[in-house]
């Protein structure tokens, strides 16, 4: 008897789901704004994959490529937290970052759980959280960009991170000056990064400009184990530009994001979606949106941060 | 079969179709209530479907004059052009009496004709025109899932073809580097006149175009999908919308990669970035660029550019199956095969793209990949070749403008990739590449038949759009002259191009071995110029037609099957007066059981079998 009831069901269930087929009705129960917004990230995911293999294509096409952990290793003082500290924190700050932007999602799916649920209050709190969410990572990003904009001088069309292909040992000091007295020389490793620094005027602390305007850089000179000499030259360019080009890709959808969390945090506030009666698809539209964000940021994440 | 009587559509959906509320909702009242709503800022799919249309034909006719002036240079090299000076201005440099054309803007005028005829004519001319007419029409629904979006996608468009109109009277020109808009030639400004604004504006174009077709391709296949009247199941879908719904998910997938590239293009060209540039000097001074990679852009070009010729030649496709069918007053044959080898033709589209850049410096090795997968397309394309010609065999057919452009594009699409499986080869690819054997090959197969394809299209469709008829004569004074016209232009091109005859060269004054091309290339510009005079006459029957052409007089004047002919012949803002149409069968019922023709609305009979799949 009870199989007979399951049999039934398997069937009948076969049936319901053929006749979303058959013309007059919505073919995936899902209505067509919320098939455009998947088809709208379909095809933003190609953009983004489109970046992300002009990433791969120029940095394996490179013979050498910033070393990550030493790239992203600061973080903010707030005053509080110790200078040395905050300059060798490797990947703390953008993991802070990631988490942030993960919270967002998980208040986004209660948002829009409770708009299944009719509450617009609910609705309206958790899109609230998300919107802080995603400022709070914009934020940090914010932060990120100046820290080596301003602080390690990288651009678009500079790179002064880079890494050592050998074992070796410094001849000059970080200032490009001759060790002194009693200072052991520096030793690098194979594989670490180094930062070329930009020479510092004594007085002001401002960076010391070349005839074009540009910041002069120390090359420290060093000895490798085998015995030749050499000195720190630039990194790839590409990093600087694939950096900022693709995490400001990134952040330009973010900051899209928030922007339409806000007008559509709003209209629910005014009510215009309870009198529409859909059970807030809007906000589940948008919520599709902002885990797309997220999780365009865990493949960004990847290239930039852990390979 | 003359005794057959039919019932009147309207009669039957009354009876049959099924209440969607459409009209109790009164937004019909605000809809099209004054000219902006009704013509500029439409948000009807038919309206949308004209405007593409027309914007298309615009740009067809600058785009063939373009191929008109160029060709002149090719064929009379020494003929004194300064007649065209109060056109082309300061670009026709006259010395001694005789006027030349400037050759940087005889390269500017390829690369235009290229970029035009295939974004905007083939692309947005054809599938912007026939999806948004025929997507809701053929599936019962009222209009596009978005109409919004759906003007939205024809505004882009018109924005995008303005900042390109804008470029063609810089005074250093429109970009002069070829359609496909290699590095460097176009990410750096100083690389030749038409490197600076022109090259930006054709970017800036470009990628409003794109968003242009993402918004289209979203609206076209949710409409598909989401959209289709009772009892229209996928497998009742007439091969045009299989076609646009295939088209528009490569437009969807491919488009975004363009995108892609054109935003590293527009850094490297304005901020300094070295994505696509690598060490390069000019005037013996090295740029700042450097570890730039110009094969990069170049796939990421052909990641769309090989689905683009998909995207052009598919509705076309759709376009031809359908007359064919209604004109041959026959099923089509082999529907499911029909879909399942467009399917595997978009499918493939995709992973061919370095077909096109065996002698860029592309691993050999990995070139036999692109090999096989850009054969096995033959293998689909040709169970279509057989399908359409199947479909005609034993057909009572009617040899209408439609019909006959439909016939000239199956030749054409046997003509032009035949020639594909040769350049398809990479071993060939090293001696033909670049020489106007694959002019030759690309025109035939994706230019002149999907051209024809719109034709068939337009003559068919005509009526639906303007509720009067083209001129039948001038319509198959129009057919006959253009194909044997375009076969005039381009079977010469194959010869030129087994004999390595390069293309996109201004001049061939320096080289001996083709001196002896000089007649043949009098006679292709000879050829131009007539079919370039008959397309012009179709221009003018086709708008004289709107006003003066026959008047419509019953819904349905091709006695066919599907559901656009059911919609009253000046059918308002949702199709459909009142019911939607229900659909009982699939949209290929000709000549079954003694009837000329059964609509798709018309229920099954008792004894009927249902004779689809």
């Amino acid at each position: 008897m009870a199989h007979a009831t399951v049999d039934h069901d398997v069937h009948h269930d076969h049936e319901e789901k053929a006749a979303y087929w058959e013309g007059g009705r919505e073919a995936f129960k899902a209505s067509y704004g919320k098939l455009m917004m998947w088809y709208f990230l379909l095809s933003d995911a190609f953009t983004f994959a489109g970046f992300l293999i002009a990433y791969g294509t120029l940095r394996f096409s490179m013979p050498t490529w910033p070393v990550p952990d030493f790239v992203f290793q600061a973080f903010p003082t707030f005053g509080v937290i110790p200078e040395a500290w905050a300059h060798h924190m490797p990947l703390v700050f953008v993991s802070m970052m990631t988490l942030i932007l993960i919270i967002s999602s998980v208040t986004m799916v209660r948002a829009v759980q409770e708009g299944q649920q009719n509450n617009k209050r609910g609705v309206v709190f958790w899109m609230l959280l998300t919107v802080l969410g995603g400022a709070a990572f914009l934020g940090c990003q914010a932060w990120e960009w100046t820290t080596l904009i301003k602080g390690e001088n990288v651009s678009i069309t500079r790179n002064p991170f880079g890494r050592h292909e050998v074992n070796g040992t410094y001849t000059v000091d970080t200032h490009g000056e001759a060790y002194k007295e009693g200072v052991k020389a520096e030793k690098f490793e194979k594989g670490h990064g180094y930062l070329l620094h930009a020479q510092t005027d004594h007085v002001t602390h401002q960076p010391v400009l070349d005839e074009n305007g540009e910041p002069k850089f120390i090359h420290r000179s060093f000895v490798t184990d085998k015995g030749e000499k050499g000195e720190l030259s630039f990194g790839p360019k590409a990093f600087g530009a694939l950096f900022f080009f693709i995490t400001g890709f990134h952040g330009f959808h973010v900051f899209s994001g928030v922007a339409f969390l806000l007008i559509i945090m709003l209209n629910v506030a005014s009510g215009l979606y309870e009198r529409r009666n859909n059970h807030y698809e809007m906000v589940e539209k948008i919520g599709l949106y902002w885990h797309f964000v997220d999780l365009v940021w865990v493949f960004v994440f990847l290239v930039f941060y852990l390979l | 079969m003359a005794n057959v009587q039919y019932k009147d559509p309207e009669e039957m959906i009354a009876e049959t179709g099924w209440n969607d509320h459409f009209h109790e909702h009164h937004h019909g009242d605000k809809y099209q209530s004054n000219f902006f709503a009704t013509y500029i800022f439409s948000t009807d799919h038919k309206m949308i479907s004209k405007q593409f249309l027309i914007t298309g034909m615009f740009w067809a006719l600058i785009g063939a004059a373009m191929s008109i002036i160029f060709r002149l240079q090719l064929g009379f090299p020494e003929a004194d052009l300064s007649w065209l000076q109060p056109i082309l201005g300061k670009w026709i440099v006259v010395n001694e009496g005789i006027g030349k054309l400037d050759p940087e803007f005889y390269y500017a005028l390829v690369t235009m004709h290229g970029t035009i005829i295939v974004f905007f004519v083939l692309t947005a001319g054809l599938s912007g025109t026939f999806s948004n007419l025929l997507i809701p029409l053929q599936l019962g629904a009222r209009d596009m899932a978005s109409g919004f979006l759906n003007m939205l996608s024809y505004w882009f468009f018109f924005l995008s073809s303005v900042a390109m109109f804008y470029s063609l009277f810089l005074n250093t020109g429109p970009f002069a580097g070829g359609w496909t808009a290699y590095p460097p030639l176009s990410a750096l400004p100083q690389a030749s006149s038409g490197s600076g604004a022109g090259m930006t504006l054709w970017t800036v174009s470009l990628a409003l175009f794109v968003v242009s077709v993402l918004l289209g391709g979203m609206n076209y296949i949710t409409t598909v999908l989401n959209l289709r009247t009772k009892g229209m199941t996928m497998w009742r879908m007439p091969l045009t919308i299989w076609a646009f719904l295939v088209t528009a998910i490569l437009g969807l997938l491919s488009f975004p990669v363009l995108l892609s590239g054109l935003f590293l293009m527009l850094f490297d060209r304005g901020l300094g970035t070295s994505f696509y540039l690598s060490e390069i000097f000019i005037g013996g001074k090295a740029l700042d660029h450097v570890g730039g990679s110009p094969i990069l852009y170049q796939h990421l070009f052909w990641f769309l550019g090989h689905p683009e010729v998909y995207i052009i030649i598919l509705p076309a496709m759709g376009l031809v199956s359908e007359v064919l069918a209604t004109h041959a007053r026959k099923p089509i044959f082999g529907y499911r095969a029909m879909v399942y080898s467009m399917l595997a033709i978009g499918f493939l589209s995709f992973i061919v793209w370095a077909h096109h850049m065996f002698m860029s410096g592309v691993n050999p090795w990995i070139s036999n990949f692109f090999v096989v997968f850009t054969l096995i397309i033959a293998v689909p394309s040709a169970v279509k070749v057989f399908n359409w010609i199947g479909t005609l065999y034993g057909g009572n057919i009617r040899f209408n403008s439609a019909m006959l452009f439909s016939i000239g594009f199956v030749s054409m699409f046997i003509s032009g990739g035949l020639t594909g499986i040769f350049l398809g080869n990479s071993a060939i690819d090293i001696q033909m590449h670049d020489t106007y054997f694959v002019v030759a090959h690309f025109h035939i197969v994706m230019g002149i038949a999907a051209f024809f394809g719109m034709f068939a299209g337009i003559y068919h469709w005509y009526p639906k759009m303007f509720g009067t008829f083209m001129n039948e004569t001038l319509g198959k004074i129009h057919f006959w002259g253009t194909i044997f016209g375009a076969y005039a232009i381009f079977w010469p091109m194959h010869y030129l191009g087994m004999a390595g005859v390069p293309r996109r060269y201004y001049s061939f004054d320096a080289f001996d071995a083709f001196k002896h091309f000089a007649d043949t290339n009098k006679f292709i510009t000879t050829a131009a110029i007539v079919v370039f005079a008959l397309q012009v006459m179709f221009v003018i029957n086709f708008f004289y037609s709107i006003w003066k052409g026959k008047k419509m007089t019953t819904p349905n004047p091709w006695l066919s099957t599907t559901l656009e002919w059911t919609t009253p012949i000046e059918a308002g803002h949702g199709n459909w007066v009142g019911n939607l149409p229900v659909v009982h069968r699939w949209a290929y019922d000709y000549g079954k059981d003694g009837k000329d023709y059964i609509p798709q609305i018309e229920p099954m009979g008792k004894d009927e079998s249902d004779s689809d799949h």
